[in-house]
């Protein structure tokens, strides 16, 4: 019986990093709940274990139930009837299979009936289901807004919605608006506030809202009449039993069919305010946002195994020239580059996962009492980690996924291109992940300040000096000399002082930090698991080595009178 | 009202994927090349069980097994999708049980369980496919019982709706309190593991499980939270006559084992011509294979 987690033991691999003791201790706090409820661990060891065993029942929903119904669900799509939206019926399977295993709101306190789980294996089960349907993988992975309530909605709503939602209610984010797409500030959605009935009501349209219908929304919203920017938005919390909100249309998308995104229509919805007033897009929707991106990762790494494991299997099947075409050199050469694609995107994936989780759990550990001044350091390091490799890890991971569904379908040959593969499906499913979430572009955006403030290169530098085995050590060293291009080619756009020549160059330098950490996460891998990962790390390394070459001679290149030719009108 | 529901269920070899190492050279099956499943039919009569607590609350379903200590898996994997607890009947003196002395074995086991409102089993076993034992269960009980059920639809006023499959079609039934049931495979599958029931359970174990040599990790648990004990009874627990346990109550006797060669001479090559399609035609229809 196929399943997702034991068919893969990278994942496996990156659960049982080192740093997972730590992520545990904070957000068990010497296990203090092991009295009070019977499904909590007592000790590390058994947080593990309960870790492993839920990914085990993942893998094998994943596998089996959301595998089975994904061609169907593709096929049919969600249905818009009347104001509503009802999801195709393998999707609702799915959800009442994911339900039952009591997959939802995995991530919050007991106390609310969560599951307390990390990030870290929340995200792998994210990857999980996103491998056999990416779209189903957005309806159940919305949960994951519970996460930004639980910061900052109040005690009482805590009480009122987060038990709601690990008893398998879904989410949604409406954030975008047919004026509002990238450029969130722009939104304006209208909050006013009633006083007869002492609630907030909103106003106005709001687009591509994956998930539309959900149980409970986290809307972003314009509550300062006469403001035009961030400043003047909010985040409201809508409970779709108040009503209010009406699904106007059903957008038809090239791919993640069983993903309803919607258009909707408020008409004096009656909604509550989360947090503060004028701190929706400032501070609320950045966290909402970053959470998401380590999804969106999360999901681009599992369609790109899905991907690869077709690509696989039928190069090992299919014959041509009197021998099955895995023999042939160019299908080897794209098959190998997939995995190491792939597995460096994971590494990275994890790493940043792990970091969330530390910083997160210091700043829950902060609700309760004040933090040491070591947790302080700890908690600022980890979030600036974690900050830094979000916009890289989602980025690249979502580019790779594209390449890998790419490569994949090409070894299909003309099997490919016709609907009778899977594949196809992964190539359309693919295409979304550097879109949504912010564009690579943006994440670009998000990740530059990390290239010019040294940060990347410092955790680079870090890398430098970790112990790996000798046969990783000529992969370590020629790291080193690609860091060293890296650092070249960002003083090089510094000493132009020109925002219009870093604009340009940002893609490129934010590319050549990225390919030189995974090529030291894969170090790390290739040490520890020598079977599992020294191929990958080897084909990696040479890959990442013209990469970084090639955007380098670019980079260097690069002249103020060479930025005449990238003006367009 | 609240319905006391015994499930019956076995672990079995998984014949479903047969490599050819499954059978051992004397004829018997090669249980070590085997992995040892929930009788996938069983797994049916579960999810039937677990509905209906799920429409009437208070309701308890036990999970009762036969087996070696090992087929502990079986009562764990209730208890993963909600079932309330587990009886495992194990002792060198029920081994090599044919039907009648399983469904003897089994019926002293819910005699003394208490008698329920409701035992539900799969159809059958995917290792002996007899369909025998659900009926013989029912028979030493004197319950009613209904066959290849697809659908317990409710339970009402002490009666029971149940959608059972028969030649050509599906036929509705009534039948009154107490039951024995047993369920198809095309019934609805059952529920996945529940991540929190897997946390609490997974260290539930029967005695004979454990290590008698060495410490028992988390044994203070044990003393602790009772429910991680699964009740596991001997012939003597259920006052067992021996000579209806076992080999000694098992009349079956396996004469001999045949194994099936098919041989390339049985083969026949056809082309796609009309003449071809319509003599195999002819002959399927002779043979009543279709028609």
């Amino acid at each position: 019986m196929a399943n997702n987690y034991t068919d893969h033991p990278e994942l496996k691999f990156e659960l049982q990093h080192p740093l997972m003791k730590r992520i545990v201790e904070l957000k068990e706090r010497d296990f203090r709940d092991k009295d009070a409820y019977d499904y909590a661990p007592l000790d590390f060891e058994d947080a593990m274990d309960s870790y492993d065993r839920v990914l085990d029942i993942v893998g094998e929903i994943a596998g089996t139930t959301i595998a089975d119904n994904a061609e169907g669900v593709d096929l049919e799509g969600p249905h818009h009837e009347g104001d509503r939206v009802r999801y195709a019926s393998g999707t609702a399977r799915n959800l009442e299979a994911m339900v039952q295993a009591g997959m939802n709101g995995m991530t919050m306190p007991r106390r609310y009936e969560g599951l307390n789980f990390p990030i870290t294996p929340y995200t792998m089960c994210a990857e999980l289901v996103a491998a056999s349907d990416a779209g189903f993988g957005n309806i159940w992975s919305l949960q994951d807004c519970i996460e930004t309530l639980y910061e900052f909605g109040d005690e009482d709503q805590h009480s009122r919605f987060i038990p709601r939602i690990c008893a398998g209610e879904t989410m949604s984010m409406d954030l975008t608006e047919p004026d509002a797409g990238s450029d969130l500030q722009s939104v304006m959605l209208k909050a006013t506030f009633d006083e007869k009935e002492n609630c907030w009501r909103l106003n106005g349209v709001k687009r591509f809202i994956t998930n539309g219908d959900a149980d409970l929304h986290l809307v972003l919203a314009r509550s300062e009449e006469g403001t035009t920017d961030g400043r003047g938005l909010s985040m409201f919390i809508y409970d779709k039993r108040d009503g209010g909100v009406n699904v106007r249309r059903i957008e038809n998308k090239l791919g993640i069919h069983g993903s309803p995104t919607c258009e909707l229509v408020y008409k004096n919805a009656k909604a509550e305010l989360c947090g503060m007033r004028k701190m929706g897009l400032i501070k609320y929707v950045m966290a909402l946002m970053n959470g998401a991106r380590l999804g969106i990762a999360a999901q681009s790494v599992g369609i790109s195994q899905a991907a690869y494991n077709e690509g696989l299997a039928y190069a090992r099947d299919r014959e041509q020239f009197g021998k099955k075409i895995i023999t042939l050199p160019a299908v080897a050469d794209m098959l190998s580059l997939m995995k190491a694609k792939l597995d460096a995107g994971r590494a990275l994936l994890y790493q940043c996962a792990r970091y969330v989780d530390i910083y997160k759990a210091l700043d829950d550990i902060a609700r309760e009492r004040k933090l040491t001044p070591e947790e302080r350091t700890e908690q600022k390091t980890y979030a600036k980690l974690a900050d830094s490799l979000t916009p890289l890890a989602k980025g690249m991971n979502s580019e790779y996924c594209n390449q890998n569904t790419f490569d994949a379908l090409q070894i299909h040959g003309g099997s490919g291109f016709m609907m009778d593969y899977p594949i196809q499906r992964y190539y359309r499913d693919a295409r979304i992940t550097n879109i949504y979430e912010g564009t690579t572009q943006l994440q670009v955006v998000a990740a530059i300040r990390y290239v010019t403030n040294g940060s990347y290169l410092a955790q680079m530098r870090e890398f430098e000096q970790a112990e790996v085995s000798e046969a990783v050590k000529p992969l370590q060293a020629q790291a080193k000399t690609l860091a060293d291009l890296f650092e070249q080619a960002v003083e090089h756009v510094k000493e132009a002082q020109s925002q219009e020549m870093q604009d340009l160059c940002a893609r490129h330098l934010v590319e050549m930090a990225a390919d030189v950490i995974m090529l030291h996460l894969l170090c790390y891998n290739a040490t520890q698991q020598p079977e599992m990962f020294e191929k990958s790390a080897r084909v990696y390394a040479r890959f990442v080595t013209a990469e970084v070459q090639k955007h380098h001679t670019w980079v260097m290149d690069m002249t103020a009178e060479a930025l005449e030719d990238y003006r367009c009108k | 009202m609240s319905l006391k529901i015994v499930v019956l269920a076995k672990q079995v070899p998984d014949t479903r994927n047969v490599g050819k190492d499954a059978m051992t050279p004397e004829g018997t099956v090669n249980r070590a090349a085997l992995p040892a499943i929930f009788n996938p039919e069983d797994l049916n009569a579960l999810e039937q069980a677990l509905r209906l607590k799920d429409q009437h609350p208070g309701s308890t379903v036990t999970i009762l097994t036969m087996g070696p200590p090992r087929a502990t898996d079986v009562i764990r994997e209730g208890l993963y999708r909600g079932a309330d607890g587990g009886v495992l009947l194990t002792d060198r003196a029920f081994a090599g049980a044919d039907t009648l002395a399983t469904s003897y074995a089994l019926s002293q086991a819910i005699k003394k369980i208490g008698m329920p409102d409701l035992v539900i089993g799969g159809r059958q076993a995917i290792d002996g496919d007899t369909a025998q034992v659900g009926p013989q269960v029912a028979q030493k009980l004197d319950l009613n019982q209904v066959t290849y059920v697809t659908a317990i639809e409710q339970v009402k006023d002490g009666k029971v709706t149940a959608l059972r499959t028969i030649d050509g079609g599906i036929e509705r039934v009534e039948a009154p309190l107490p039951l024995l049931v047993t369920v198809n495979g095309n019934a609805a599958p059952c529920r996945p593991r529940n991540a929190k029931l897997v946390m609490k359970y997974k260290r539930a174990s029967a005695p004979m499980e454990r290590p008698a040599d060495k410490p028992l990790p988390y044994a203070e648990e044990y003393e602790k939270k009772p429910y991680l004990t699964v009740t596991q009874w001997s012939v003597a627990d259920v006052d067992g006559d021996l000579a209806q346990c076992g080999l000694a109550g098992s009349p079956t006797k396996v004469k001999a084992v045949q194994n099936i060669v098919f041989k390339a001479k049985e083969s026949k090559r056809l082309t796609g011509s009309d003449a071809d399609v319509e003599g195999l035609v002819k002959e399927l229809l002779e043979s009543h294979t279709i028609g």
